[in-house]
């Protein structure tokens, strides 16, 4: 299995900061900061991961989300999605759209780590 | 037990209240005390003229005694006690509850009315922090950027060996977010504090009221032609969604129609073009007393007044009674104010007109040109201390000084640590 990942971040500095830390993971990143071609880009770059801002430009991840779990072979694409809103309610959308995880801002750089390593094995296991 | 047949603990509770004998009752209604006992215990119905002739001798209407306390009562003490969320074993007494005794019912009553209304302010408050879109992409602003400096941080803190060209960067990406932290974090706080947001006021009387005045430009054409009273305007309102801010709107009214009589528009008109925004020459030349000339220039519309006006008033606790917001200038919208503005000062010292150039402390800096003058709260009276008012006239854009005195809005936001009139500490850096 491959450890390529889609990074959909409209914060630059977060997306600079989370792409230095999975390259030196031996990860491959393309980052990206619109929502409104975020869907085009992951069908088109076939990730291993992805990683999602909620809130961003163009269309929401959640939207993002639903779109690609809609689509043949999209299903078990693990998705780890970031945002500021950490609510239950928030959560349960998020999980209702077919998030694999979500992590709420701010967090840790080991956190992420581990989240993305976590779900790649997963997803390998599966 | 129905209510009709608790005419006579009505009865018997009345009596007591009124602190007469059962014997003393019976004879003025002419009945043997052995049948009233009877009567006030229930087992005897009663109607008609004996009623009437109990009822006037205790005072009260009859259907006072035959119906007993009101059917709003006794379906607020429903409401509460199924609110209660613990079974009421009583709940069919509670007719005999409200009748034997009203004084306790009316209590209970009006403490569950005062839970539900507070209920109602705590979910409008609830709904603004949860739904309000300012707020949302206020507090979205300060997690992303907290977590952009997160990240950096950690990345260069627990990075053995970090190219230099990468160890640059994430610098400068650190410097840039602090900045950032700072900007969005005094911008959240401001939102909470400040009333000048447009944000949604539900729920606060003062914040509905200054929303109506608002909405108007702080100018009301028709009382100044004197076609409308200050109550009709209240009346396309409804906005004004509590008592509380209907009253507070109309007392504004009030006062601004006073003020335009004493100093009307067209005459107005013709004095600023001579002195400009003088005060002093304004209250000779009208013979008006200077807050009531500070509140009148606030009142006129920009384009008469030739620039922004922005006004506050505080009585003699402090507390900021009336806001008129001006650009630039933040005034705290819960809590207390800084006490370095010139209204307190004027407040010490009444009738003696302050004026100073301010200037607010942060990144948007701007001077001010602030007049204020404290007068008694109405006509003094030889028998009791006078309550005085004060009000502060700003001006934004004033000439700069030298040295405008730095005031802050609220020491919660302002930045300067070692202000001496400092009340509790700041949430910022100084000169961040």
């Amino acid at each position: 299995m491959g450890r390529h990942v889609v990074l959909i971040e409209d914060e630059p500095n977060i997306a600079e900061a989370i792409r230095f830390l999975l390259t030196r993971d031996g990860w491959s990143v393309d980052a990206h900061s619109d929502g409104a071609t975020a869907s085009q880009v992951i069908r088109d770059a076939n990730p291993d991961l992805v990683i999602l801002d909620l809130m961003l430009p163009g269309k929401s991840g959640l939207e993002i989300v639903r779109e690609l779990r809609a689509e043949h072979g999209m299903q078990a694409l693990p998705v780890l999605m970031l945002t500021a809103r950490g609510q239950m309610r928030d959560r349960e959308m998020a999980e209702k759209a077919g998030v694999t995880r979500f992590m709420t801002k701010p967090f840790s750089n080991a956190e992420v780590l581990t989240a993305v390593r976590d779900l790649h094995a997963q997803a390998g296991q599966g | 037990m129905a209510r009709d047949t608790l005419t006579g603990s009505r009865i018997r509770e009345r009596r007591l209240i009124l602190g007469m004998r059962q014997a003393e009752l019976a004879r003025e209604a002419g009945i043997s005390a052995s049948y009233l006992n009877l009567i006030e215990h229930n087992r005897r119905r009663i109607g008609g003229k004996l009623l009437v002739g109990l009822a006037g001798v205790l005072g009260v209407e009859p259907s006072m005694l035959s119906e007993g306390a009101e059917a709003a009562l006794i379906s607020t003490l429903r409401e509460a006690a199924a609110d209660s969320g613990v079974p009421v074993a009583e709940l069919d007494r509670v007719d005999e509850f409200a009748g034997r005794f009203p004084g306790w019912a009316e209590v209970l009553a009006a403490g569950h009315r005062r839970i539900a209304s507070l209920e109602r302010t705590v979910e409008t408050l609830s709904d603004r922090l949860t739904h309000d879109p300012s707020l949302a992409a206020s507090v979205h602003e300060v997690l992303s950027t907290a977590a952009a400096i997160r990240s950096t941080a950690s990345i260069l803190a627990e990075t053995g060996e970090l190219e230099p060209e990468w160890r640059d960067r994430f610098h400068k990406n650190l410097n840039q977010d602090s900045l950032r932290l700072s900007e969005s974090s005094r911008e959240l706080v401001n939102f909470l504090d400040d009333g000048d947001t447009g944000a949604d006021r539900r729920g606060m009387p003062q914040e509905e009221a200054e929303a109506f005045l608002q909405d108007h430009g702080y100018h009301f054409p028709e009382l100044e032609e004197g076609t409308a009273e200050p109550a009709d305007l209240l009346a396309g309102a409804p906005a004004l969604a509590s008592e509380a801010s209907r009253s507070l709107a109309l007392t504004a009214l009030e006062k601004y129609a006073e003020d335009a009589r004493l100093m009307p528009l067209p005459e107005m008109e013709r004095q600023l073009a001579v002195h400009g925004l003088e005060p002093v020459e304004l209250s000779r030349h009208f013979g008006c007393p200077l807050p009531a000339v500070l509140r009148r220039l606030a009142a006129l519309p920009e384009a008469l007044a030739g620039q922004e006006t922005g006004l506050v008033i505080c009585d003699s606790s402090g507390a900021l009674v009336f806001r008129k917001p001006v650009t630039g200038f933040a005034m705290p919208r819960f809590g207390s104010s800084c006490p370095l503005w010139p209204l307190y000062t004027a407040l010490l010292r009444p009738y003696v007109p302050v004026r100073r150039s301010v200037m607010q402390q942060g990144r948007t800096a701007a001077v001010f040109d602030c007049m204020a003058v404290a007068g008694p709260q109405g006509v003094p009276d030889f028998g009791s201390d006078p309550l005085y008012r004060s009000v502060m006239l700003i001006l934004p854009g004033a000439d700069a000084p030298d040295d405008p005195q730095p005031v802050g809005s609220s020491c919660r936001v302002c930045p300067r640590r070692q202000c001496p009139a400092r009340r509790e500490p700041s949430i910022l850096k100084e000169e961040f």
